[in-house]
């Protein structure tokens, strides 16, 4: 396959080898997310006049799904402001590491390994999404507890433990990040296998060893191995996307689990934030209450019933359509490769739908970030309610075909036959549809 | 002599091949022009939009933090649409997506305003005074004739599927263990 090797191009090479653009990147990153607490627990307590809610949900949530993850895998985390803290006193340094480092350094328990707690933390974060999504302070809170379970997770257990098994957001760009155009890989395995001091895997924050590399999902991109190897052999590649998709890589059964959760989140979001039932987003909102007690059983029997049921289904009827034995468990991770290119397009599709009428929030606050009457930028109190387009929508349809057709590729490939296929492609046709229904329908 | 005779075989296998290569290369292209050709259809082709006599349609509507009840409105293209607002707390606005509408209402009164439904389609309504939380989430829906998107976009879904399948077994890719 065609790849595009940045560190053979000098420019990007120095880019990526230095240790300064990232350092100033995630210095505005930090800064940024400390004024988004400071402004949720001080600014408006009007969601849409307050810089935490718009700049965190409007407008780093959308460019987390139209940006950095098509376009970059998971860049978002080689700049990411939450497991800053943790990561200097692990490194004993700020720009980088110098000597011995605070932290117990523990190896996170075996049991709790996989996506299945990011996944978890997903679930939760759809179950009180209406009042994390509007609530200034909520959102601050929940900010805070993430940064402060971050820093002292990494000073109990090794590398980027938080990152790895527990951040919702590390599950969501992780599962997209395989589709996504960017890989570090090694250039050469041979100098590799004969090279025994395995530095790059001493300086991985992810625990990763470059040379076992084979699925983009759990890399940061955060270029540690590129700067340590002694014989610059790791290349940043750019690749066609969704080449970690198909029948040779291995998947395991936490990401079937992590990619149900994902559309089963979209669906449900597209349904509360964008539908026309005002009793479903009232009980979503309030917490506690009957209503939202009935909401979240509804949502837990959608993404741990309903979905998951029908997708065995999809994979049991495949199987037996097969003539390799596989094991259910074997087919149900292997097959959920189908699961990131739907969900992907589904996400994108939904961010279309929901944010462009909302961009209109982003220039006000800006302005008036605290909602305490500023006007810093002279654009305060010109947002409008916004609208969606007849070309949004059109787009909308278009993307959803457009994760179809990926996803019912990757089925037929994954598959002996068009026959074996056709349940995958069956339970995305579904899938789809109810995307298709709540957004345009 | 001999060497002469088993050319000539061989010649004859080779524009075999070639022609194989040129007739596989006008098939492929024939697909892609196909479904270029399908899917510009399925996207664009005038559908006939049953006609009904335009009619005056008066709808009250409700609006209350956060929501507004109906919340989906169904009118024939044509109507002549009376919207009465009424808000039962708070001030509340109701602004249609791509009409130019708006209206406002203050608690316990009614705003009343009119419009001809002349575009086809689904149509979301918002709210647009600031309400609270979930102000910016307060929607509805108008529905003015048949939902022509969603057909097309049902068909369009299909056309993607059976697209898929057949790229695969035009441009066979060499990450697939079982195509040939
Ligand atoms: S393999 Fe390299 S780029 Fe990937 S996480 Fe490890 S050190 Fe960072
Ligand atoms: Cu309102």
């Amino acid at each position: 396959m065609t790849r595009l090797d940045l560190t053979h191009i000098s420019w990007t090479q120095t880019l990526l080898r230095s240790r300064w653009p990232q350092f100033l990147l995630r210095a505005i990153t930090l800064a940024g997310f400390v004024f988004t607490i400071f402004a949720g627990l001080f600014g408006s307590v009007v969601g849409s006049h307050n810089f935490a809610i718009i700049f965190v949900w409007i407008a780093w949530w959308t460019a987390l799904k139209l940006f950095f993850i098509p376009f970059g895998g998971r860049s978002w985390c080689s700049i990411c402001p939450i497991p800053m803290p943790g990561e200097w006193l692990q490194n004993g340094g700020i720009l980088q590491p110098c000597g011995k480092g605070i932290g117990l350094g523990k190896r996170w328990p075996k049991a709790m390994r996989g996506s299945w707690l990011q996944a978890g933390g997903f679930l939760m974060v759809g179950l009180f999404g209406a009042v994390t999504l509007t609530s200034p302070l909520v959102t601050a809170i929940v900010l805070m507890v993430i940064l402060l379970l971050a820093l002292i997770l990494s000073l109990v257990f090794e590398r980027r433990s938080f990152c790895n098994y527990l951040c919702p957001i590390g599950g969501f760009t992780g599962l997209y990040a395989q589709v996504g155009p960017v890989e570090v890989r090694v250039k050469d395995a041979d100098i590799c296998a004969a090279h025994d001091e395995k530095v790059c895997y001493d300086a991985c924050p992810w625990g990763l060893y470059p040379l076992a590399l084979k699925s983009s999902a759990n890399c940061g991109l955060c270029m540690e191995c590129l700067r340590v190897c002694p014989t610059d052999n790791i290349a940043v590649n750019l690749r066609p996307w969704g080449s970690d998709l198909g029948s040779k890589t291995k998947h395991n059964l936490d990401e079937a689990f992590l990619g149900l959760v994902m559309l089963a989140s979209a669906l449900v979001d597209s349904a509360i934030f964008l539908g026309p039932w005002g009793q479903l987003k009232s009980a979503a909102y309030a917490i506690g209450s009957l209503p939202w007690l009935l909401f979240a059983g509804v949502f837990i029997v959608v993404a741990l019933g309903i979905l998951p049921g029908l997708y065995i289904a999809a994979v049991w009827a495949s199987m037996r359509l097969g003539a390799i034995k596989t094991t259910l468990r074997q087919s149900l991770a292997q097959f959920s490769q189908l699961l990131v290119p739907l969900g992907m397009m589904a996400w994108i599709a939904f961010t279309i739908s929901f944010a462009f009428a909302k961009f209109s929030y982003v220039l006000p606050v800006i302005s008036d970030p605290l909602g305490w009457g500023w006007n810093l930028i002279g654009m305060s109190g010109t947002s409008w309610v916004g609208q969606s387009t007849s070309f949004s929508l059109l787009l909308q349809v278009v993307l959803l075909a457009v994760g179809l057709f990926w996803a019912s590729r990757v089925a037929r490939r994954i598959t002996e036959s068009v026959k074996q296929a056709l349940p995958l492609i069956a339970f995305s046709i579904i899938f789809s549809l109810s995307m298709l229904w709540l957004l345009i329908g | 002599m001999a060497p002469q005779t088993c050319r000539r075989p061989d010649k004859s296998m080779e524009s075999k091949a070639l022609n194989n290569a040129t007739k596989r290369l006008w098939k492929r292209w024939g697909w892609i022009f196909l479904f270029a050709v399908s899917l510009l259809l399925i996207l664009f082709t005038p559908l006939p939009i049953p006609s009904n006599s335009p009619a005056d349609r008066n709808i009250r509507i409700e609006a209350s933090m956060f929501q507004f009840s109906p919340g989906e409105l169904k009118v024939n293209q044509g109507d002549r649409v009376t919207i009465e607002l009424v808000s039962t707390d708070v001030v509340h606005g109701f602004s249609l997506d791509g009409y130019n509408f708006e209206l406002k209402a203050d608690p316990g009164q009614t705003a009343t305003g009119t419009f001809i439904a002349d575009k086809s389609g689904v149509f979301r309504f918002r709210c647009s005074v600031a309400c609270g939380n979930l102000h910016p989430f307060m929607i509805g829906k108008l529905k003015v004739g048949p939902n022509l998107l969603l057909l097309r976009s049902i068909a369009l879904s299909l056309l993607a599927v059976i697209a898929a399948l057949v790229s695969l077994r035009m441009f066979p890719d060499q990450q697939s263990r079982y195509i040939k």
